[in-house]
């Protein structure tokens, strides 16, 4: 068997033990489905007559306009849940177990990215369920859900590399978890729930040029009006840096961790 | 008359090891507070226009959704009283308790108790960042219903949050704690009145005993204090403490040592 191909088995295997640890513990599940769900239901039925104000984008509802935000919002915890997961095993000796086995090193955090990248998928598919179910229509039609699960899921591996490096570089799992209320600030200071050009100084400016701004609007396009070329390549653009980052910083966090054990 | 003193001295000792924790492991109030603060600033950011919609009492939406923060903050306090509780059984605390000659009603009114005083914590500080952003000041009566509000409210939480840690014996049950309170401060007219709410909100909302205790905590941040909109939001958490503080109690003489 070639190197790349027990390299691909150990990503596939790692990926599938990361999704069945998610669907196993309710601590890390329920952040990615209850809690984003539950947010949807009250922002949808709270906020919904903002959809009657000057200057809001054309949409069929509000529900159709916030399924990208929630999308979003599951998919970042999901890199956050996916972090904590890697801290766990760090804490437990799992991951120095696997660093001791004949495998690549790469193939470790690649499983645990792959695994958060199919949560990421997953998400995509129930709010996009959701969203039918209740009535909303996807404008885009098939190319059009199948382009936002497409972004969500690459945008998953995107911020589950974020979430990998800060699990290597502390080993611990309540400095990842941590983050959560970063994640929320993250999320607020984007156009996830609102369009950006309604919201209120100094969010409306930083949402304009927050990188998550440009992945939701690329995953709403498709879902509210159809497909849009720009959109599409300024949230590829964005999901791009982030993986860069992700890569450098898991990269660095990994030698790290080989070094102090 | 001697047995009411001891129960009281062991409610207070309780509540005292509750404030000790407070002090000695500052970092632990932090996600309780920094979670409402983020809801409160993030949600004034982004849905701050919808103040321009015909419905609204004022023309503050920092005014209209700081009381909302304030009960989300109770509710994470008193759901913290309940993941607490998880782990003092995890590690052999609560079977401490239970061998003692304490009742254990009064064990849960310690534990209830010291949540509520808890509850004061994000309550203030998410208050002090709404008055530095320009929330309208709600007068010392509407400021007194809104803390009562609060620290009845983290009751009520503790309430379910003991329940549930009783029942599942573990800290899992933590999302199920606070997942259960966000829903129940939320499904109100949280966001906007009653009226500008989407018609099934606005039926769960209608419904939803929550809604007396927001409208009760609001009054003062968009208009004036009346008896008529306090009263319904106390019924409403006595109603409340009536039915979780009775189930939380079963939970806790169900728990074997």
């Amino acid at each position: 068997m070639s190197e790349l191909a027990r390299s691909a088995r150990v990503v596939r295997a790692l990926g599938a033990r990361s999704i069945r640890q998610t669907f196993r513990r309710p601590q890390l599940i329920s952040p990615i489905v209850v809690f984003p769900t539950l947010l949807l239901a009250v922002q949808t039925g709270g906020a919904g007559a903002g959809v009657e104000l000057p200057g809001f984008p054309p949409v069929q509802s509000f529900l159709q306009f916030m399924l990208a935000g929630s999308i979003m919002q599951s998919m970042m915890l999901a890199g956050n849940s996916g972090g904590i997961a890697f801290a766990v095993d760090i804490e437990m000796g799992f991951t120095d177990r696997l660093f001791a086995a004949p495998i690549p090193r790469f193939a470790i955090v690649l499983g645990r990215l792959a695994g958060t990248a199919a949560l990421g998928l997953f998400a995509a598919i129930w709010f996009l369920a959701i969203g039918l179910i209740f009535g909303a229509e996807i404008a885009g039609g098939v190319p059009g859900a199948l382009l936002a699960m497409a972004l969500t899921t690459a945008a998953a591996l995107a911020v589950g590399g974020i979430g990998a490096a800060i699990a290597l570089r502390s080993g611990s799992a309540s400095v990842v978890q941590g983050l959560f209320p970063l994640v929320l600030v993250v999320l607020f200071l984007s156009s996830a729930f609102f369009p950006q050009e309604l919201m209120v100084e100094p969010a409306k400016t930083i949402a304009e040029y927050n990188p998550l701004s440009f992945i939701v609007e690329g995953v709403r396009e498709p879902i509210i009006s159809g497909i849009d070329a720009t959109q599409t390549l300024e949230a590829v653009a964005a999901i791009v840096g982030i993986v860069v980052l992700g890569l450098v910083l898991s990269a660095r966090a990994l030698r790290h961790r080989l070094r102090v054990g | 008359m001697e047995a009411a003193a001891t129960n009281l001295s062991t409610i207070a000792a309780l509540i005292a090891r509750a404030k000790n924790e407070l002090v000695r492991v500052p970092g632990a109030a932090i996600p309780g507070v920094l979670a409402p603060t983020i809801f409160f600033l993030g949600l004034n950011g982004v849905f701050g226009s919808l103040i321009q919609l015909n419905g609204f009492d004022t023309s503050s939406y920092v005014s209209f959704i700081v009381p909302v923060s304030m009960l989300q903050g109770a509710g994470f306090t008193g759901a913290a009283a309940g993941v607490n509780l998880a782990r003092d059984y995890e590690q052999g605390w609560v079977d401490r308790l239970l061998v003692s000659p304490a009742p254990r009603w009064v064990l849960l009114t310690g534990n209830v108790l010291a949540a509520s005083l808890r509850a004061f914590v994000p309550a203030t500080f998410v208050l002090a960042i709404a008055f530095a952003i320009g929330a309208q000041w709600p007068g010392l009566d509407g400021l007194l219903v809104s803390y009562l509000m609060v620290a009845a409210m983290a009751a009520v939480a503790a309430c379910w949050g003991s329940m549930l840690a009783l029942h599942y014996k573990s800290q899992s049950a933590a999302p199920l704690m606070q997942a259960g309170m966000m829903g129940l401060v939320l499904l109100t007219p949280a966001y906007a009145p009653l009226e500008l709410l989407q018609p099934w909100l606005e039926t769960v909302a209608t419904y939803n005993p929550l809604t007396q205790v927001l409208e009760a905590a609001r009054q003062g941040f968009v208009g004036s204090v009346t008896w008529a909109d306090t009263w319904p939001g106390i019924l409403a958490l006595a109603g409340l403490l009536a039915v979780l503080g009775p189930l939380a109690l079963r939970e806790m003489r169900r728990t074997n040592v």
